[in-house]
């Protein structure tokens, strides 16, 4: 198991490489140059602009400014942003548990809806249900994301007005916060309504962006436990005369996780694809939106530092899951190492 | 009274090809502490019968019987839940496959541990306790460890070995075993056999052998079912049967043996067996047998004395005429 758990470690090492490179050829290659886009409408002195490319070490080989960047990265240094002139990992750090309460809400529901959808289509495979889920899934599953908020916002917001439009709670409120993540902060404060109000910003986002994990997960829980519910130690299982429950729950569900686990988290890194187009539709303050802000305001360094956190969280995340398939898979969890 | 009593069961899928008939009115009547073999080749439905006993076949098999019984239980009128108690306590099954039987995410020990669970009110230390007997019993040095294994750790006969102790860890009154040493290498083959031999003798529970393999139905089993293309064709004590079969087909089983009572799979007989889109009209078996006449063509022989055939061998292995259709049709 150990053993596993280091193997899958070293291969994210040359991801890792990959993906910085990636981000810091990235703002070099784009037509225009940094120093003037920096120094906006105003322009720079002759003396200034040398001063500044010194500084971001522009003016460097190639392969020496990638290092330095590289060891800056290691010592937690992500650059600083040209607009604010504060430190890109301050800013993502204040932005990112938005992003998480909003990611985690969204997969809480993915997860709660379709692993018990799929599950039970299985069972009843060929039935109305499976056959209206399928469908439904198909929907979900095709439709895009803006469109599915500005439609979610028009129902709910507009015509019902039960949820509000944006941000993550009504101004009304104001308390300190622990978490940084709304709900709970609101939670903590004690004060009456804030609760609620957080929660009814927090779940038409929500909704819009598990809406495509909540169709994958059905759709693979499904054909996984539909393989699995044939196999022969199911087919055991009833020999022995268990509960229906128990067959379905723990004898077929726990061969059908192992596929299943992985299917779920493989939707985090579409979930942080989806959080840029969710967090810009409903003006939610997450590293979704300040990515995209970023790129408008040309703010590269902040682009390229996003990017590189925004992958390395996806890489941990993957590395979890791989963790968690040896930890639920008997096979790889009894190898020694 | 029999131990179990089947009359007339007959199952039949429903496939895209419309209804397809696997098991044609079986009767099966086996005594407590009796060893029954079931033979045939493969797609005569030994399978689907038993499976069909136990309440295991997929929604798409539509199952009927006069009669089915257990102890003077009648299955098919007992409500699911308690019939679902009846599988794995009073009656149980081992299968062909062992390395797929055993669930791959759990110990074996939770796996034989799950079935005392159950059935039985036993506590937690004394199902430990007879978790360990079991595994003794049916052959597996140092049980204690093995228990914490997982089931792909074990070799194929050491699978069948556990699928075995768990089957009859309720003490079931019936052993259902469907093939169950196919898929294992030779000489384990032999001990699995008589593992499962000396089970039923210490025991008294039945056992079913379902067995492709006529060396083991002459040495194990008191009784012999012949079946064929979901028919049975003959139904007889085991020493009788191989000495003076009745049916042709087990005429032919019989004599296609190279020795008798020594190989591992039932001799070919030239053609095969036939499925749902070739049956023929008649007896099932005339498109292979030697003696078929007109008759065997157009009318379904039924069973008399336990023979499916119109003109039944004697001892001489020579057909009969008991009603004058070879008579009738000039046939000598
Ligand atoms: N789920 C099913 N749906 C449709 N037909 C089936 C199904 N299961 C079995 N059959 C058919 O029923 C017939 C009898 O199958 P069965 O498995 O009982 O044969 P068998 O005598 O056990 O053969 P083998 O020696 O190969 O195990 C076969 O023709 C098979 O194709
Ligand atoms: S009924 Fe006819 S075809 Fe069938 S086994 Fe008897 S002799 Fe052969
Ligand atoms: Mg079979």
């Amino acid at each position: 198991m150990f053993q596993y758990f280091l193997n899958k470690l070293a291969t994210t090492i040359p991801t890792f490489l990959g993906i910085s490179l990636i981000a810091f050829a990235f703002i070099r290659v784009l037509p225009g140059d940094p120093i003037m886009l920096m120094a906006g409408e105003r322009g720079v002195t002759p003396e200034r602009y040398e001063e500044l490319a010194t500084q971001f070490g522009f003016d460097r080989p190639f392969y020496i400014q990638y290092k330095d960047f590289l060891l800056n990265i290691l010592t937690g240094d992500f650059g600083q942003s040209f607009v604010t002139k504060h430190p890109v990992i301050d800013e993502f750090l204040a932005r990112f548990p938005a992003t998480l309460e909003l990611s985690l809400s969204a997969m809480f529901l993915a997860v709660l809806v379709g692993l018990p959808a799929g599950i039970v289509a299985a069972v009843k495979r060929g039935s109305w249900f499976d056959h209206t889920l399928m469908g439904i899934s198909l929907t979900g599953y095709s439709m895009p994301v803006f469109w599915l908020g500005l439609l979610l916002i028009i129902l709910f917001s507009s015509i019902l007005g039960w949820t509000p439009v944006s941000g993550r709670i009504s101004l009304l409120y104001y308390f300190d916060i622990h978490t940084g993540f709304m709900t709970i902060d609101a939670l903590m404060s004690g004060q009456k309504g804030a609760f609620a109000s957080a929660v009814s910003h927090l779940i038409l986002p929500a909704i819009t962006l598990g809406t495509i994990p909540m169709a994958v997960i059905a759709r693979q829980t499904r054909s996984a436990m539909l393989e699995v519910l044939s196999e022969d130690y199911v087919r055991t299982a009833r020999a022995k005369g268990l509960s229906t429950f128990r067959i379905i729950g723990l004898h077929a569900f726990r061969n059908a996780l192992i596929t299943v686990i992985t299917v779920i988290g493989l939707q985090i890194g579409v979930l942080l694809a989806g959080a840029i187009l969710t967090e810009t539709i409903f003006a939610w303050p997450g590293i979704g939106k300040w990515m995209v802000d970023s790129i408008f305001r040309r703010d590269y360094q902040v682009v390229q530092g996003g990017l590189i956190l925004i992958s390395s969280i996806v890489i941990l995340v993957n590395l979890t899951v791989d963790l968690l398939y040896g930890l639920i898979n008997p096979r790889i969890r009894q190898t020694r190492g | 009274m029999a131990l179990l009593e089947i009359k007339n069961l007959t199952v039949e899928f429903s496939t895209a090809h419309g209804p397809f008939r696997a098991v044609d009115n079986i009767d099966l009547s086996v005594d407590a502490g009796e060893l029954v073999a079931i033979v045939g080749e493969s797609g005569s439905g030994k399978s689907v019968s038993m499976l069909a006993l136990m309440g295991l076949l997929p929604w798409t098999a539509k199952v009927t019987a006069d009669r089915m019984a257990l102890d003077g239980k009648e299955l098919t009128e007992m409500p699911q839940d308690q019939r679902r108690r009846i599988a794995g306590k009073d009656m149980a099954m081992i299968f062909q496959e062992p390395m797929t039987s055993l669930n791959p995410c759990f110990t074996v020990g939770f796996q034989i541990n799950e079935i005392m669970k159950r059935h039985l009110s036993l506590t937690r230390q004394e199902r430990d306790k007879r978790a360990v007997e079991l595994m003794s019993l049916v052959g597996i040095p140092s049980p204690e460890s093995r228990l914490r294994a997982f089931p792909h750790q074990l070799s194929g006969g050491m699978s069948q070995r556990v699928m075995i102790a768990m089957m009859i860890a309720c003490n079931p009154r019936l052993l259902i075993a469907d093939e169950p040493t196919t898929a294992l290498d030779v000489t384990i083959q032999a001990q699995i056999l008589e593992l499962l031999a000396s089970l039923q003798q210490d025991t008294g529970m039945a056992l079913v052998l379902i067995t492709h393999d006529m060396g083991v139905v002459a040495e194990v089993a008191q009784r012999v079912i012949v079946q064929y293309a979901g028919q049975q064709v003959e139904s007889r004590n085991v020493i009788d049967l191989f000495d003076t079969p009745k049916h042709p087909y087990t005429q032919a089983l019989l004599a296609a043996l190279p020795e008798r009572a020594t190989t591992q799979h039932l001799p070919s007989i030239p053609g095969v067996v036939p499925g749902q889109l070739d049956r023929p009209d008649g007896c099932l078996f005339n498109p292979r047998c030697q003696y078929a006449i007109q008759a065997c063509r157009h009318t379904p022989p039924g069973i008399q004395n336990g023979v499916r055939c119109h003109t039944p061998l004697n001892a001489q292995g020579h057909p009969t005429d008991p009603m004058g259709l070879r008579q009738k049709e000039g046939v000598s």
